[in-house]
């Protein structure tokens, strides 16, 4: 019984600046080129903008600088994956999306506590598969919306 | 549970039925002896009544039957129209809406309707010229429901009574009445038959026989004969049959035939439905009849908006896609891909005509309720009222229409309430007693006007001051310095009531901010124009729709920013030796007045390394009486686009009001310049 739903896991990989990330498909709506974004005044650093997907407006937010990462150019391999939250969709900016694997549930770690990265509050576990380490990401935490909140206020700088 | 498919089609045909009775009532209270108005709602009224037959509803079927009877009286001349039967009429189809809205609520559409159902038989009774001497009231004040005085045929009784016509044979209608102290009542009956049958051929009889006999009517019935005796004579014979006291002969005209050969259909809804046993699986096949005959007559089909909404959503995405299309075309530069990317163009050009228009509704809806509220409201304050009705047909969208009803209810009844003088009072001043309110709505621009005139009291500005002053909303010191439009602002203020003593009709006061907050909130505003002894006009301005606005497209440094035209003044081009300084805060002289100068570059932090020339390109933007100039790069020009949101992440954006896509596929943000003017 655990198998069956444990095998259910289906994960999203990107890539961000040497490190591998994943997002669970079921959060996921698409995955975009960039294309033009433009930019909303008096908004979060890490908030690039809005594009106009498919005739919805959908704002879109640069996960480097959401982690604090350094920016880099978009090049031919930047992604903007569509992520949905309830009623929330969201494109995220990321350096590639190169892969879909299946993981089992009781494969996911919790995040080591050395990481110490910037990244770490938006963790919700580790995963390995085929040797490679990948960092669950807390959409959540990402789109935390209280924090977005305090972010508006102090924005614009 | 099968009719729940049907329930929704019922309430709304239903509604549009009793809305077409009220409206066609009220022509016939203006001119009573037109018959034409009388058959439009005694159509109505029969629809109706098939209708709730067939959906089950007994309270609602009885009622518009009685009130079909006595429409059917007005119609055939036996009744004269008067203000006493227009009210019980009205009467009835108040009752007949509050089953209607019961039934849509969810509820059984259930509903005492005894007290409408016996005032419309005394009127179909007691005036009625062909039993005046019977005891009418007794036979009225019997409850249930009461046959039909006119006779209706099926098919094929219709078809003798055609076939006798073409053999010469008259056909005769004869209503008979007994004496009220007959005993018994089925031996004459009996004998009426009896003498019938020797002249003639009896082809109906209401109440059926099998009725009669068991004795179940009051003390009248009506007989269908065909025959070769001439009228009189058959009336003198039945006459000597003992308790009949009277017999009404009256031949039945082929015109009303006619008549009824349109209407047969409808009728054997209703009909099957009064006789309880008849087939209940024949009856949505009538129904579907009679919906296939109305539908005929106006050609109309009904979409559920969210349909249109997402109609709307794929054309916008086709929009876009034409925009690449243009582009492409023209990069390729191919004689033959540009010609057709033109035709295409043209063409999604006029369905993003139709379908805007698709969404838009004549205001009439929302105005068709109103001469009905001002006759009741005139009544209820004994004052005399004519409603005027212009520009009903100015067209506005759906959204829009959803929402102004209320207030528009308000400003009307605070119109009579408050505006028009008692009869009385407008003699003593020497106007007509009778006075006008005028309901108006045009188009202006990207705009709808609705006006609500009056030529009442007008509003007194030095009594809304004192109150004002009193109810603490303004200082003493502040309204020293009001204009009158200022003064008469106040009424919309929250806690503010001028009517001396607290009326049922226009509330306590509660209203009129209320008004104003939905108004603003649908992005329009209202203003009042009065002058005293002469009259107010209340003045709503709306936008046509709220998913399409007008903007002017202004560009700065790379991005472009959208500024609805609403709220613009007008733009121009200053010279930078122009601006002056005032606390710190860049202004210009516009036309005599000091306006504040804002720079989008600022508000919006866009990045920039150019050095501002030495003319500015300034769009002058209003907030109620406020004025500020935008300084932009350049203006682009004026556009139709469609407001969108910025979804549910980026809330609360300082100054953006919305996003809108232009026809390259790029996003443009909606200035917001009331957050730009405080």
């Amino acid at each position: 019984m655990t198998e069956a739903t444990a095998a259910d896991l289906k994960l999203i990989v990107f890539q961000l600046k040497d490190k591998e990330y994943a997002i669970p498909v079921s959060q996921v709506r698409s995955i975009e080129k960039v294309e033009h974004i433009t930019r909303v005044p008096g908004t979060a650093g890490f908030v690039k903008g809005v594009i106009n997907l498919r005739g919805v407006v959908t704002p879109i937010i640069s996960l480097r600088s959401r982690f604090n990462l350094e920016e880099a150019e978009y090049s031919d391999y930047t992604r903007v994956i569509i992520a949905a939250l309830d009623d929330m969709e969201v494109g995220l900016i990321v350096d590639s999306a190169n892969d879909v694997i299946d993981v089992h549930h009781e494969s996911v770690e919790p995040p080591p506590e050395v990481v110490g990265a910037e990244e770490a509050d938006f963790i919700k576990g580790v995963t390995k598969a085929d040797k490679r380490l990948m960092i669950l990401i807390d959409l959540e935490k990402v789109l935390n919306p209280v924090e977005q909140e305090i972010l508006n206020g102090t924005a614009g700088m | 549970m099968e009719m729940n498919q049907y329930l929704e089609v019922f309430i709304e045909e239903s509604k549009e039925h009793l809305q077409a009775c009220n409206e066609q009532l009220l022509e016939l209270e203006k001119n009573p002896e037109d018959i034409k108005i009388v058959n439009e709602i005694f159509r109505s009224a029969h629809t109706l009544k098939g209708m709730s037959a067939t959906m089950g509803y007994e309270d609602l079927a009885n009622l518009t039957h009685q009130m079909e009877n006595v429409l059917d009286a007005i119609r055939n001349q036996k009744i004269k129209v008067n203000a006493e039967i227009l009210d019980v009429v009205f009467l009835a189809v108040d009752d007949l809406e509050a089953m209607v809205l019961s039934i849509a609520e969810g509820g059984d559409g259930k509903r005492d309707v005894s007290a409408a159902v016996s005032k419309l038989k005394l009127i179909e009774k007691g005036q009625s010229p062909i039993q005046f001497e019977t005891k009418t009231e007794t036979a009225a004040a019997l409850a249930g429901p009461s046959p039909a005085m006119k006779s209706t045929y099926d098919e094929f009784e219709w078809t003798v009574i055609q076939q006798s016509k073409e053999q010469g044979f008259e056909t005769y209608e004869i209503t008979i009445a007994l004496r009220g102290d007959c005993l018994l009542k089925a031996a004459r009956v009996y004998m009426v038959f009896e003498v019938l049958e020797k002249i003639g051929e009896v082809i109906k009889s209401t109440p059926s026989v099998e009725q009669l006999e068991e004795e179940q009517f009051d003390q009248e019935f009506s007989v269908t004969i065909v025959t070769h005796e001439p009228k009189e004579d058959v009336e003198q014979k039945l006459l000597k049959v003992s308790e009949v006291e009277k017999a009404k002969v009256s031949s039945l005209l082929l015109e009303e035939l006619r008549q009824h050969e349109q209407e047969t259909e409808t009728e054997a809804v209703s009909s099957s439905s009064e006789a309880e046993t008849l087939l209940a699986e024949n009856q949505p096949k009538h129904e579907k009849k009679a919906q296939a005959a109305k539908q005929t007559s106006n050609k109309t089909i009904r979409v559920n908006i969210e349909r249109l909404d997402i109609l709307m959503n794929l054309f916008e995405e086709l929009v876009i896609d034409r925009g690449r299309l243009e582009q492409i075309s023209r990069e390729l530069n191919n004689q033959e891909l540009h010609e057709t990317v033109e035709h295409m163009s043209r063409i999604s050009g006029d369905l993003q005509n139709i379908i805007l228009n698709m969404r838009m509704v004549p205001i009439e809806t929302v105005f068709n309720r109103f001469p009905r509220m001002v006759r009741q409201l005139a009544r209820d304050l004994n004052k005399k009222i004519n409603l005027e009705i212009i520009g009903a047909d100015t067209e506005l969208d759906r959204t829009v229409i959803d929402e102004i009803g209320d207030p528009l209810v308000h400003l009307i009844r605070n119109a009579l309430d408050h505006g028009v003088e008692t009869p009385e009072v407008r003699k003593a001043n020497g106007k007509n007693e009778e006075g006008n309110v005028i309901l108006k709505a045009y188009h202006s621009g990207n705009h709808v006007f609705i006006e609500i005139a009056d030529d009442g009291s007008g509003i007194n500005k030095e009594k809304v001051i004192s109150k004002a002053i009193k109810k603490g909303i303004i200082t003493e010191q502040t309204a020293s310095v009001l204009s009158d439009k200022q003064a008469y602002d106040l009424i919309f203020a929250s806690g503010f009531s001028t009517a001396e003593k607290i009326s049922d009709v226009s509330g306590r006061g509660v209203g009129l901010d209320v008004v104003k907050n939905t108004i603003e909130s649908l992005g329009g505003s209202v203003t009042i124009d009065s002058k005293v002894g002469q009259g107010s006009i209340f003045s709503i301005q709306l936008p046509l729709t709220l998913s399409i606005i007008s903007v002017m497209l202004v560009e700065i440094e790379e991005e472009k920013y959208a500024i609805p035209l609403s709220s613009i003044i007008e733009t121009a081009i200053i010279k930078k030796g122009d601006i002056m300084r005032a606390h710190n805060q860049k202004v210009i002289d516009f036309r005599g007045k000091v306006v504040p100068l804002l720079s989008l570059k600022d508000i919006f932090d866009i990045p920039s390394d150019q050095q501002e020339s030495e003319f500015l390109s300034v769009v002058i933007v209003r907030k109620g009486d406020k004025m500020a100039g935008l300084v932009v790069d350049s203006f682009i020009g004026q556009q139709e686009v469609v407001l969108k949101s910025l979804g549910n992440y980026l809330t609360n954006v300082f100054a953006i009001s919305g996003a809108t896509i232009l026809g390259d596929g790029q996003v443009a943000l909606i200035a917001d310049c009331n957050a730009l003017i405080k």
